[in-house]
Parts: structure tokens; C-alpha cells; sequence
């Protein structure tokens, strides 16, 4: 904080002499290039904490404080000549961003996520505009390149970010969208769209060519037009790739404005994003055993998937189980792993699932949670949603941690996960989920399933987990058949 | 050359990234999302200087205004929200 105090006062004390000698000027952007040294460095720091759970809060305020010192050292800008509509826009975005992070449940998080990759590209864009339309100096190919990144990848993301959001929040349907020759034309879309910024790097300077403005502003266009397009065929269960994957753009474009501004924390601040969207985008592609063409290409988990997909389940037939034969079983297990999907979090059933976990911690069994990569609808979505409530961390597994202790798990309790622990990803080549990484939930003494229904699960398909002699299923809504087996199991 | 140093940086910058962020536990991928997030806002940084042009420079004006809104919403909301997520993670603790 000192720093920073002492950075901008001396920042400042700069401005406040006009009649600049050279000195007090190269004083100024000292401090300007010293405060943004100082925020890249502290940016690092704050992510390397976010490496140790115990120290990430100590570290997002080291980060925090990265962004209050570089944001008061471009304050200190000479080029600023009024201050009334940073201001303005500072508040209105302070109370907005406050609004939604105090008021939005833990639910929501991924919508807010993939609004917010949507503000970021919004933001990159508005500079990269504004940077075209009243440039400082005769853009050059190499500004162009930089111009165009920004504002490509930035309309690009502004809408495919809205049309993730609205699929999330459930006014868009979450069903994939998809007509005749969908992915011919976005991809040519796209090649019109690259074409355009090719010109542009050869054709920079709209002095000089009159068509400049036109094809500039036509790709800022159709870069909006191939957001929208290109996540309408992107199902709800991909959502977690799509966001990373915009994460990503998001980030590329900050790098880009970066370069356009030739400003250097704006292209660290970029690329450290960048770079979490994309290793973040890999893992969960990964997890679904799918690339990313696929993702974008594939228009997965429609219910097309063809009708012979799966083994059929015809002739077989569920157990199901009764509330207090299900809570003896929990009772008396000495191991009990949980795995949630997301049907979990939509019951908002959470909470009942570590009451049930505290009783039977107390009668002296071990509860443990399986944590699958795409569990929830982003990255580690569910790990957030089981700490709100109050599920301490050191008991939520990931995948590779816990897949071996499923074999001596007395009871796994299966609430609202069904393609995760569905062993035809290990075992039938004819599925389309065959080659996915799965938790080995089939591989307990006693499987109980909390469904609703039989319905199949988000991709379509069938799980024969449910069809296994071992399995049975307790029906009902998760969070009443919580709430039963809490009661019952405190009676047993 | 410029060019060729902001090369450097923005490439050694995404290596230095993704070693980190290789490093941080799925456990908190969620956190880490809305963390980049709002340090991505760092664009506010060149936002406000196109906002506060002032003068007859109506349309950078606008678009900077809505520029230093967009990411200050990153900004503000990254840092709370993310916060608010890394509070509610906690250790067992002893049974009383």
C-alpha cells in the first residue's frame, strides 16, 4: 500500500507542474513505467498463490494491489485532460461489479464467468476502435497486425461470450442450434473475416486508402457475427471447454491491445490470462476425451447421438431402494465416497450432502468426495459450490487421487452425476463417450444412485451403472431424498 | 524492434503463466478463472487514457467510457468475487 501511495503521490506531484521541465517529465514516466513493473510483478506473485489453497486469498490481494498501483499510475498520464468520464465510468463499473459479486449465488458463477470474458473483449475493442478511428500518429502494417488481433478476438469473444452466458442462464436453449451447412459457412466466415485483416495489415493507413475504414469496421462485423455463430451448435455439458476457450481469446486480445498501446503490463496481464484459458481449455477437452474441433465442430449432446450409441440396456432392469435400507447402508459404511454432478447443484442440495456426511463422520465413517474435471458447468465449479457448503477441502478428491480407493469404498453415493461414472467410457468402443476418463465408481461394494428419473443424462446415453446388480436407486428429487436420509440415518 | 521486444515479453510472459498456473490445483480452477479475469482488466489501463482525451474527441470519449466500464466490472467483481470464493475454502477442523 505504501508503495503504491508513494508511487502515484509522486506521479502526481508530476502532474501538478505544467510547465514541465524535461525533468519533471521523464520523472513522470518513470513512475508510470515503475508502477506497471510493479503490478506485473505482483499479478505472477498473486497467481503463484493461487497454487497453495491456504495462501491464495494473501495472494489475489497482492494482485489486487498490482492493479490499484498501475491504474494510479496511468492517472499520472499526461495525455489525460479530463477526468470526468474515467470517473464516471470507474463508479458505474465499481457498483456494477460489486452488485453482482455480493448478490450472485454460487450457482451462477460460471454465467458470471463467461459475461465477464464478455466486458474484458468489450473493453479491448472499445480501445481498439477508438485507437482507428482517432489515431495519434499513421498506423503502420505492424500497429495494424496488433489493431486488428485486438478487435477481431475482441468482437469474436463480446458475442460468443453473451451466447455462453445466455445458454448458462438458461434465455438462450442450452440444446445445441444447428442447420444445414453450419459448419461450412462459419468457417468461411471466419477465412472472409481473416482475409479482411490481411488486407488491412497490408492496406493500414485509411489517409492513404479510402477502403481501409470500410473493411475495418466490416471485420469488427462479421467478428461479432462469427461469435454468435459459432457457440449456437455448442451444447450446455461443453460449456466448460467453451469458457475456458473464451478465457482465452479474451486474454489474447488484452495481449493485443497491449502491443497496439505498446504498453507492457497490459500484454503480461494478457498473456498470463491467455495462458490460464489455454491450459485450462486443454484439461477440460482432456476430460472429456475430445478435441477441441470436436467441441466446436461436433454439436454434442443434442440426443442425436445415433440410436444404436451405448450397449442396450433393453431386458435389464433397476433395483431400486427404499430411504431407510439406503440409510442403514450409510449408516454402517466405513468409507462412504460421494460423487456430485450437476444435477446436485441445480437441487441446490449441497448442504443436505454434508449434514449427511457429518452423521456419518460421527457414527465413525469416513466420507470422502470424487471431484470429476468437468463436474459442474466450468472448471472446478463443484469444488466451489461443496466449500460454500462448508465441505472442507481437504476431504474433495480429484479424479486421478480417488479412483483407487473406489474398491474399498463401502458405498459410493451417486447425486446427480450420471456421464462421469458411466463405465461404457472405459469398456464400449461404440459409445461416444468411449475413451473418456470416468470415476471408478462401478468398482464399489454398493453403488446408490439419488435420480430422478430414468432419463438419460445430459449426452443421451445410456449408463449401464444404473443397471448393475450392485447399484440402487433411490428416486426422487436429491435434495428430499437428502433431507429423508439425513433424518433416517440420525434414527438409525 | 518494438515489435520484436513486445515479442519477448508477451512470450516469455505466457511461459511464466503457464508454469504457474500448471502449479494450481483444480481444486481452485474456478477461483483461478475469475482471478485471470480480473487481471485481465487490466485494460482499463489503456481505457482510461483514451476516456479522458477530452476536448472535441466525442467518439473516443464514448468508447472509452464504455471501455473503463467494462473492465472496471472485471475489475471490481474478479477481485470480490474471487475473494468471496477463497474465503469459503477451509481445512477440517477439529471436531469439538
Amino acid at each position: 500500500m505504501n508503495f503504491a501511495h508513494l508511487v502515484a503521490a509522486a506521479a502526481v506531484a508530476a502532474a501538478n507542474t505544467p510547465e514541465q521541465s524535461a525533468h519533471a517529465s521523464s520523472f513522470r514516466e518513470f513512475a508510470i513505467q515503475a508502477s506497471y513493473l510493479a503490478a506485473s510483478v505482483l499479478f505472477i506473485l498473486g497467481l503463484k498463490g493461487l497454487t497453495n489453497p491456504a495462501k491464495a486469498r494473501q495472494g489475489m490481494q497482492l494482485a489486487a494491489i498490482g492493479m490499484l498501483v498501475a491504474v494510479l499510475g496511468t492517472l499520472a498520464h499526461q495525455e489525460i485532460l479530463t477526468f470526468t468520464w474515467i470517473i464516471a465510468g470507474m463508479i458505474l463499473g465499481s457498483l456494477i461489479g460489486a452488485a453482482i459479486s455480493i448478490w450472485m449465488p454460487m450457482t451462477a458463477v460460471p454465467q458470471r464467468t463467461a459475461i465477464s470474458h464478455a466486458f474484458g473483449a468489450l473493453a479491448a475493442t472499445m480501445v481498439g476502435i477508438a485507437h482507428f478511428h482517432e489515431p495519434t500518429h499513421a498506423p503502420g502494417s505492424v500497429e495494424m497486425t496488433a489493431l486488428g488481433f485486438e478487435v477481431l478476438f475482441g468482437s469474436l469473444t463480446i458475442t460468443g461470450s453473451f451466447m455462453a452466458f445466455g445458454k448458462l442462464q438458461g434465455f438462450i436453449p442450452s440444446q445445441p442450434i444447428t442447420y444445414k451447412g453450419q459448419n461450412a459457412s462459419n468457417i468461411s466466415l471466419f477465412v472472409i473475416a481473416f482475409l479482411m485483416f490481411i488486407y488491412l495489415i497490408f492496406n493500414p493507413d485509411p489517409a492513404q486508402n479510402s477502403m481501409t475504414s470500410v473493411v475495418f469496421y466490416l471485420m469488427v462485423v462479421l467478428g461479432l457475427a462469427v461469435g454468435v455463430l459459432i457457440v449456437l451448435p455448442i451444447g450446455g455439458a461443453d460449456m466448460p471447454v467453451v469458457i475456458s476457450l473464451l478465457n482465452s481469446y479474451a486474454g489474447l486480445a488484452s495481449s493485443a491491445t497491449g502491443f497496439a498501446l505498446q504498453n507492457n503490463v497490459l500484454i503480461i496481464a494478457g498473456a498470463l490470462d491467455g495462458a490460464s484459458g489455454f491450459l485450462l481449455s486443454i484439461l477440460m477437452s482432456k476430460a472429456m476425451n475430445r478435441s477441441f474441433a470436436n467441441v466446436i465442430f461436433g454439436a454434442f449432446g443434442g440426443g442425436d447421438a445415433p440410436a444404436s450409441a451405448g450397449a442396450s440396456t433393453e431386458g435389464l432392469t433397476v433395483h431400486s431402494i427404499s430411504v431407510d435400507d439406503a440409510a442403514l447402508q450409510l449408516a454402517y459404511a466405513r468409507l462412504v465416497i460421494v460423487v456430485p454432478g450437476y444435477g446436485m447443484a441445480v437441487a441446490q442440495a449441497q448442504h443436505q450432502v454434508r449434514e449427511l456426511a457429518e452423521l456419518i463422520e460421527k457414527r465413525g465413517g469416513e466420507v470422502k468426495y470424487a471431484i470429476h474435471p468437468v463436474a459442474g458447468r466450468m472448471p472446478g465449479h463443484m469444488n466451489v459450490l461443496l466449500a460454500e457448503a462448508n465441505v472442507p477441502y481437504d476431504r474433495l478428491y480429484d479424479m486421478e487421487d480417488i479412483n483407487g480407493e473406489f474398491g474399498r469404498a463401502d458405498v459410493a453415493l451417486i447425486i446427480g452425476a450420471n456421464d462421469v461414472v458411466n463405465p461404457a467410457a472405459r469398456n464400449d468402443r461404440s459409445s461416444p463417450i468411449f475413451g473418456m476418463p470416468i470415476l471408478n465408481a462401478d468398482q464399489a461394494q454398493r453403488i446408490i444412485v439419488l435420480k430422478r428419473s430414468m432419463n438419460p443424462g445430459f449426452s443421451g446415453i445410456e449408463n449401464e451403472l444404473f443397471y448393475n446388480p450392485k447399484t440402487a436407486l433411490l428416486f426422487g428429487d436429491a435434495k428430499s431424498s437428502l433431507t429423508q436420509l439425513v433424518t433416517a440415518v440420525k434414527n438409525a | 524492434m518494438t515489435a520484436f521486444l513486445q515479442m519477448y515479453v508477451f512470450v516469455l510472459a505466457g511461459f511464466v503463466g503457464y508454469q504457474v498456473i500448471t502449479r494450481v490445483p483444480p481444486l481452485l480452477h474456478t477461483p483461478l478463472m475469475s482471478a485471470t479475469n480480473a487481471i485481465s482488466g487490466i485494460s482499463l489501463v489503456g481505457s482510461i487514457a483514451i476516456a479522458g482525451k477530452g476536448g472535441d474527441h466525442m467518439v473516443s470519449t464514448i468508447l472509452g467510457f464504455v471501455a473503463v466500464t467494462a473492465a472496471m466490472i472485471n475489475v471490481v467483481g474478479g477481485f470480490m468475487i474471487t475473494d468471496r470464493m477463497l474465503k469459503m475454502f477451509k481445512r477440517n477442523e477439529p471436531k469439538k
